[in-house]
């Protein structure tokens, strides 16, 4: 069994899971490694075991798929091909002279190491939430749209009554949904983007049949339960002392900009707001892999172009769970062919990449009609908090970039401290750049996350292998 | 930070100063600095007369900017790791009373009342309270503000302009020229292309080094706390990788660990073994550090000099060029002194110190 080549697999959402199934059965011993109690990723997050849900899949579309994919990776587990690693939170992963070793920590403390040693490595790491600032969006009760929907598959609840979802893109809708439907009242839907565009790109997302009969699915949803509905709006603040009490929503022009005149006071508990997705690629760019904006850039194979590493999923680009299936399922084909010494023959996966060019497409035309207002940052305040690790407010970002000469995201750091605490820039790098006037590029993170000094300080070789390998 | 500090003095002294950099402000070692303000690890010699000078202006600099800079005259605590470095540290400690420096022996309880979470054990240590700290993008870019200087960041210079005879009369930048009777070569680590483009050489190389941060923490280090060989490696030539952990408390709560050094050329790549010894380092000094997590580590390139002496003062063999680059890992401690003499040598005044051992012309021609 240990003579096998050995791939590690970092991530266990959709990705993850189709490149450990696709690998395994063609030959491969896999080390999934995920940060989760259990796999599923974000996408396929499960309520905890204790909840006995009846219903998991009432939260989740496509089940079907997602039985697949665990009964395949159950399959494997049992028969010793995958050793699937829950709870280890991965840190770093080095490359030597031909092999990598895959740092992690057990959590949930995060304390003590563990190294896995592996002929390859697979990035499937996925994506966070981009989140712009507002005045009150630091209140309690104010929660990522990401957050709410992980509440509530994770816990089958959220704490609040009613509810405003608010920002752009296509998580909002089922966020939405998934709210009403464990009894949150959903006082509005607040989307910032333009229904016209829709229209413009209606090609480019005609071609995709599926996903449009899901979207109109959350629609009718939201329709029957008369949720209003505000497009080409904003949140231009939440209100609130100890808590969020209510927010104030305004019209938008077509420029972008708000139309005076036109906020009105919603009350709420509850806000998830969220305006779309980023990519986690804090390993891939410790290993040296290039990058293509701020995506993980691959080949055809889902080959980085560092020799061993594949990438698949949200880390190449934001795309959703369909793609992110798609890619995983190449990489882990490619993956095994070239562990077993010969170039994978690309017929084999020809449906999958077919999907994968569908999906691409539609995930770009998505991303060109979902965008936040053009000029929100004219809605952060000098006291609007934007660094909330550092407490760094508009104003001193402002001071930096017009009275100190810094015109990007790095320069705003060193001389305002903003992104330079706990969470590294993840949550404010976006605002940042849109203060400072600058694209936003992505920022070297050395660790992708905290390490205790003493572990760092340790060579450590008693990992939980097995075997020698 | 150096070409902060020649745009800050060379405009007090009545010049009229343009700064362009090709980058931000602070984009280069500046920003990955942490701002060390060191004499303790300077022998006696040109490099410390320069410390104490760039000590003292510092200070002056210090009264007037205040927080906004970040300056904290914090002290050294140079520890000793065994009886027998204790020796060798008190004996360079001696030198360096000598030149002027303040250092002061401490053991036993004196050592743990400066640094209560310091291993136990140690055998002491030497205090240097005139060690002090800024923040060095923020003291870089208040003093251009301050200067008046007019800025031209994002402006790469591709060409230093010369004259038929030979005298530089200003840069070409890929947008537009600028023309000076004067140009200051603050280039730092890329300070020899530079001395290049105006058609001269300066052996300015690249020394790699990694600093480790930590969450943040109410302060358990109160000075900059560093092991005796330090002072070993600075003097060093060797290539091969070499830590010796600075550790130090900082106003904003992070605690830096830094000061590893690498002769690698500009790899930015993150190797774990050089992180591992930092952190092996600093945990040896501060046991409590075991549980502290690092948040981040950053590198940069320390503008590196085959005798370690920076490049100060004119360029004889290029009428109108100065040179100011090549400080090392020392840059921000040696700003404010370089600055000071590079206005003194551009309004043709004596300078304050002798310039002999910072000529750029102190290298044999590089034969390529």
């Amino acid at each position: 069994m240990t003579d096998r080549p050995h791939l590690a697999v970092i991530g266990a959402g959709p990705a993850g899971l189709a490149a450990t199934v696709a690998a395994a059965a063609h030959g491969v011993r896999v080390t999934l490694l995920d940060s989760a109690a259990a796999a599923g990723g974000q996408f396929y997050r499960q309520p905890a075991a204790e909840l006995r849900a009846r219903r998991p899949q009432a939260l989740h579309h496509d089940w079907g798929t997602w039985e697949r994919l665990r009964g395949g990776l159950d399959t494997h587990v049992k028969a010793g091909s995958v050793r699937h690693l829950t709870d280890h939170h991965v840190w770093f992963v080095e490359r030597r002279a031909d092999r990598f070793t895959v740092h992690a920590l057990l959590g949930p403390e995060q304390e003590d190491p563990v190294a896995v040693h592996a002929d390859a490595v697979l990035l499937a790491t996925g994506g966070y939430e981009k989140v712009l600032p507002f005045p009150g969006w630091t209140l309690p009760g104010v929660l990522t749209a990401g957050g709410a929907q992980a509440m509530l598959k994770g816990a089958l609840a959220v704490s609040g009554r009613t509810a405003v979802v608010a920002g752009t893109g296509p998580l909002l809708l089922p966020v939405a949904t998934g709210l009403a439907a464990a009894g949150v009242e959903i006082a509005a839907l607040v989307e910032s983007a333009d229904p016209k565009a829709f229209v413009r790109r209606s090609r480019a997302l005609a071609a995709q049949p599926g996903k449009l009969a899901e979207g109109a699915g959350y629609a009718a949803q939201l329709l029957r339960r008369r949720v209003r509905t505000f497009t080409r709006h904003t949140v231009v603040e939440a209100h609130g002392t100890e808590r969020l009490e209510a927010v104030t929503v305004a019209a938008l022009d077509g420029a972008g900009r708000v139309r005076p005149g036109t906020g009105r006071r919603i009350p709420c508990d509850t806000l998830a707001v969220g305006h779309g997705m980023l990519p986690h690629t804090d390993l891939a760019e410790t290993l040296g892999c290039r990058l293509d904006g701020m995506n993980v850039q691959v080949d055809g194979e889902q080959r980085t172009d560092v020799p061993g590493v594949w990438a698949a999923g949200e880390t190449t680009g934001i795309g959703g769970s369909a793609l992110a299936l798609a890619e995983g399922h190449i990489a882990g084909r490619s993956a095994a062919a070239r562990l077993a010494g010969h170039a994978p023959d690309p017929r084999e996966w020809a449906a999958a990449a077919k999907s994968r060019n569908r999906l691409r497409e539609f995930a770009a035309a998505l991303d060109s009609v979902y965008a936040p207002p053009a000029h929100w940052t004219e809605q952060i305040t000098d006291d609007t908090v934007v660094c909330r690790c550092e407490e760094v407010t508009g104003s001193a970002i402002r001071e930096a970039v017009t009275e100190l000469g810094a015109g990007d995201v790095r320069t705003v750091k060193l001389l305002t401290r903003a992104g330079m605490g706990w969470c590294q820039g993840r949550m404010c790098a976006p605002a940042v750049a849109g203060l400072a006037g600058c694209r936003l590029a992505p920022s070297r993170r050395p660790f992708a996350r905290p390490v205790p000094l003493g572990v760092l300080a340790h060579e450590h070789t008693h990992p939980t292998e097995r075997g020698s390998s | 930070m150096t070409g902060a500090a020649c745009a800050l003095y060379a405009s007090r002294a009545g010049l009229d100063v343009i700064v362009v950099d090709r980058g931000p402000v602070a984009g280069g070692t500046t920003g990955a600095g942490e701002g060390n303000l060191l004499v303790s690890d300077k022998e006696p010699g040109p490099e410390l007369d320069l410390a104490l000078l760039s000590n003292r202006l510092w200070g002056e600099l210090a009264q007037e900017f205040g927080e906004a800079i970040e300056y904290e005259a914090k002290g050294g605590v140079v520890v000793a790791t065994s009886p027998g470095s204790l020796t060798a540290l008190e004996h360079f400690a001696d030198g360096q009373r000598a030149a002027g420096v303040v250092a002061e022996t401490v053991a036993g309880d004196a050592l743990y009342a400066l640094e209560p979470h310091l291993a136990p054990g140690l055998p002491g240590a030497v205090h240097y309270p005139q060690d002090s700290q800024v923040m060095p993008a923020l003291a870089a870019a208040h003093l251009v503000r301050t200067s008046g200087a007019r800025l031209l960041t994002g402006r790469a210079v591709t060409e230093v302009l010369r004259t038929t005879d030979g005298t530089v009369r200003g840069v070409r930048t890929h947008s537009g020229d600028i023309h000076t009777p004067a140009v200051v070569n603050a280039a730092g680590t890329w300070g020899g292309e530079l001395a290049t483009l105006a058609g001269t050489s300066l052996p300015v190389l690249p020394r790699r080094g990694f600093v480790l941060v930590t969450e943040t923490l109410p302060r358990m280090v109160h000075h900059k706390v560093y092991a005796a060989d330090y002072v070993a490696d600075v003097a060093s030539d060797s290539a091969a990788l070499q830590t010796s952990p600075v550790v130090e408390g900082t106003a904003a709560g992070p605690i830096l660990i830094g000061a590893s050094r690498e002769r690698v050329g500009f790899d930015r790549s993150v190797p774990l073994p050089a992180l591992r010894a930092l952190a092996a380092g600093a945990t040896r000094l501060f046991p409590f550090l075991s549980d502290v997590r690092a948040i981040r580590s950053y590198a940069g390139f320390r503008p590196y000099m085959p005798d370690h002496l920076p490049a100060i003062g004119p360029d004889p063999r290029v009428p109108g060029l100065f040179h100011a680059c090549g400080h090392e890992g020392a840059g921000i401690g040696l700003a404010t002194g370089t600055g000071h003499l590079i206005a003194q040598v551009l309004t043709a005044k004596t300078p304050g110190l002798d310039l002999a051992p910072f000529r750029p012309d102190r290298f044999p021609e590089e034969t390529p």
